[in-house]
């Protein structure tokens, strides 16, 4: 007896030990912006070309700013999941790292690792628009975004074409009719990668955008509480809209983005003729199908009006990709965020496909027409709605994510996708 | 020095470094583990949202998390009664003198070295929409059993066992074939001077020595079973709705992508004593035979 109390009285001591010291704090000191600074920067550029663009921008930046120098660290997109969370418990979390805004940004500032960097961003963050109060929290800055994404359909000009369809749909009936015609000529209509589930959401955002006002869309995210009627109209229309069976053949078990057989790789190898996607879409298909002359063959429209929506007329769905810094180096990791934001960096960006350009000055560097479209119809969006599950904090996104997924697999109703948002952010599981 | 005083140092410098490890990479977490899971914690805050019971009465009584013990089940049982008697039929063959048996054994063990993310991308293309599995049907006049493999609710949790036994009968197999090398051959000569056919000693001698061998085998896939993860996470996610999900992904579910890291702990330590009470039980009544006289003095 005598040694299981000793055992037990061990664990209770290591485990005391390992929680005060996940919980204790460190390294809080800011550093003085000009002065010689060393950035750990997590950054999701494993692949080549943007991977080259980060170091490239982080050379040039270290050789204008002497004492500046990097510990470059790529991390997968999924990967910051777990990373991140860990990192902000340690006492070296890094200096500036990937974050995505959102209910899922401010999950992470209770940790009290994250900088509030509004003093030496406001006399510029205003120039990046809306999309940078996506990293804003109670009017404090806590991240800059360096590219914004809007969804829409990406479409294949030369599928629409021969289905007859001359102009892209503008409305839903519109829409319907194109899914018809094409499915006449024999081609899936849309194409979805079910499996991953946040594609499905799109659909269900967008819904939710054209049918709700900005101010119920703003009400509803703020509290967290999804009470208008027009989130259930969101359903409603997206289950008429299942209705028609517009996807490919099993389409909730599709990826989206991998491999041939992919959402992407379905509307890159001309099997399928649209998707509802982000901007990254033709990137991401170009590197799925032989077709070198894919991108002259895609185009884009907004996704289409509602009948009755109460939402902004071309309010569109977006989000972006910014990056945070810690306190170690609050004020010199700032500096650098607002020279991401320079026209040349930008237009960097812009060049490899990383995104549309938070400074519009950078626009022109974007590589395709229909990339610049998408641009434009954002800058004039009279509303940016950001993801539902970016936008909502990480457990309700998610929950969300995953009731709209089985809403399209044929399991619940309008009504479950507002309640799996109620109910989660009451703490149910 | 006296002896005693040299037995205890020797036991610190033997048994030390491991106990370190142990403590430090199995005892600690599995404690961990516990303390979390009383908490509702998203892994950003220190924990001061003391939860109770909470986090395990949500997990016992949603229907996700029961649907995914019950996956877990079938995949448990579906091994047991399918990937069993095929891994012996197979290792009674294999163990025979035929041409290329060799060859034979190491195609059948192939896929067991292969990892699991590996073996699942693999068999994502295959069983893509359109893809090797649907064309080698239509090929051989078979379109009409053309299904959608991994986007139907009712087929996928069949279409995931039918890539663990492709991945792992090879395991089985060469296990049985070591159980069968053991087995003495003067018994089986003695079967066959006794006027026993092929059939007779197969049953009534090999079979029952080979009992051992089947029990390990049993408890491996049982447990394998009830944690299986990778196969089902970068095939199907655990979808289409939930129709696939295991108690890991539902875990690694909650626990990473929603970031409900208190809930996440509370159904690891539910899988942990799910696993661990088989194990004890099975050790009990199935191996205690096998075991005894080994562990005790």
């Amino acid at each position: 007896m005598r040694r299981f109390r000793n055992v037990c009285a061990f664990l209770l001591t290591a485990v005391t030990a390992v929680a005060l010291t996940a919980c204790g704090g460190g390294g809080d000191t800011a550093e003085n912006a000009d002065g010689p600074v060393t950035f750990t920067w997590w950054h999701n550029g494993t692949t080549d070309t943007r991977k080259a663009v980060w170091e490239q921008i982080a050379a040039d930046y270290q050789a204008a700013n002497p004492g500046v120098s990097f510990k470059i660290e790529p991390v997968q997109n999924e990967q910051f999941q777990t990373k991140i969370p860990l990192a902000l418990q340690s006492d070296s979390p890094p200096d500036i790292y990937q974050q995505w805004g959102g209910g899922n940004g401010k999950g992470q500032l209770p940790s009290g690792k994250v900088a509030d960097i509004t003093e030496q961003t406001s006399p510029w963050i205003g120039s990046l628009g809306p999309i940078a109060q996506d990293w804003a929290d109670g009017g404090k800055q806590y991240g800059v975004p360096y590219v914004g994404h809007t969804v829409g359909f990406w479409y294949r000009k030369d599928i629409f074409a021969n289905a007859g369809i001359t102009t892209p749909p503008a409305t839903m009936e519109q829409l319907n009719e194109a899914v018809a015609k094409l499915k006449a000529a024999g081609v899936a209509p849309i194409a979805i990668g079910g499996k991953d589930r946040w594609p499905d959401a799109f659909y269900w955002g967008y819904l939710a955008t054209r049918h709700c006002a900005p101010e119920e869309l703003k009400k509803a995210v703020e509290t967290v509480r999804m009470e208008h009627p027009c989130w259930l109209r969101a359903g409603q229309d997206l289950k008429a809209f299942l209705d028609t069976q517009p996807f490919q053949p099993g389409f909730v078990g599709t990826p989206a983005q991998q491999g041939a057989g992919s959402s992407a790789g379905l509307v890159a190898n001309g099997q399928a003729a649209m998707e509802l996607q982000g901007d990254w879409d033709p990137d991401t298909m170009s590197a799925l199908t032989s077709d070198k002359d894919l991108n002259s063959k895609l185009g884009w429209f907004p996704f289409p009006a509602v009948a009755g929506g109460e939402g902004a007329p071309g309010a569109v769905l977006a989000g972006g990709d910014g990056f945070s810094c810690t306190k170690r180096a609050g004020a010199a990791c700032a500096k650098f965020l607002q020279y991401l934001t320079s026209t040349p960096v930008q237009e960097k960006l812009a060049a490899v496909g990383a995104g549309l350009p938070v400074n519009p000055a950078a626009a022109q560097a974007l590589t395709t027409d229909s990339l610049k479209s998408v641009f434009e119809y954002t800058q004039q969006a009279p509303h940016r709605q950001t993801y539902f599950d970016i936008a909502l904090p990480t457990s309700v996104g998610q929950a969300l994510n995953d009731a709209i997924a089985n809403f399209f697999a044929g399991q619940g109703t309008p009504e479950t996708i507002v309640q799996a948002v109620n109910s989660a952010a009451a703490g149910n599981k | 020095m006296s002896s005693d005083l040299r037995r205890k140092l020797e036991l610190i410098l033997f048994l030390g470094p491991a106990l370190v490890l142990f403590i430090g990479f199995v005892l600690v977490p599995m404690v961990l583990a516990v303390y979390y899971s009383l908490y509702n914690w998203t892994g950003f805050t220190s924990l001061d949202d003391f939860a109770g019971f909470k986090n395990y009465l949500d997990a016992l009584t949603g229907s996700v998390f029961q649907n995914a013990v019950w996956h877990n089940v079938v995949i448990a049982v579906l091994s047991l009664v399918v990937q069993l008697p095929l891994s012996i039929a197979l290792a009674l063959l294999l163990n025979r003198r035929l041409r290329g048996r060799a060859f034979l054994r190491v195609i059948v063990f192939a896929p067991y070295v292969l990892s699991e993310a590996i073996t699942a991308v693999i068999w994502l293309l295959i069983l893509q929409p359109g893809g090797f599995a649907d064309q080698v049907l239509r090929a051989a006049g078979m379109g009409g059993l053309v299904r959608q493999w991994l986007a139907d609710p009712d087929l996928v949790l069949f279409t995931l066992f039918v890539v663990i036994t492709w991945k792992y009968i090879g395991f089985g197999i060469i296990l049985l074939l070591a159980g069968l090398q053991g087995i003495p051959a003067e018994l089986k000569e003695a079967a066959a001077l006794d006027g026993a056919t092929s059939w007779q000693t197969t049953r009534h001698v090999i079979l029952p020595l080979l009992g051992p061998t089947v029990r390990i085998w049993i408890f491996l896939s049982v447990i394998g079973s009830l944690q299986l993860f990778d196969l089902v996470w970068i095939m199907t996610l655990g979808g289409p709705a939930n129709a696939s999900t295991t108690m890991a992904t539902y875990l690694i579910d909650h626990g990473f992508k929603r970031y409900e890291f208190g809930f996440g702990s509370a159904v690891a330590v539910l899988l942990f004593i799910i696993c661990f009470t088989f194990a004890l039980l099975y050790q009990r009544f199935a191996l205690r035979r096998d075991t005894e006289g080994a562990v005790s003095r």
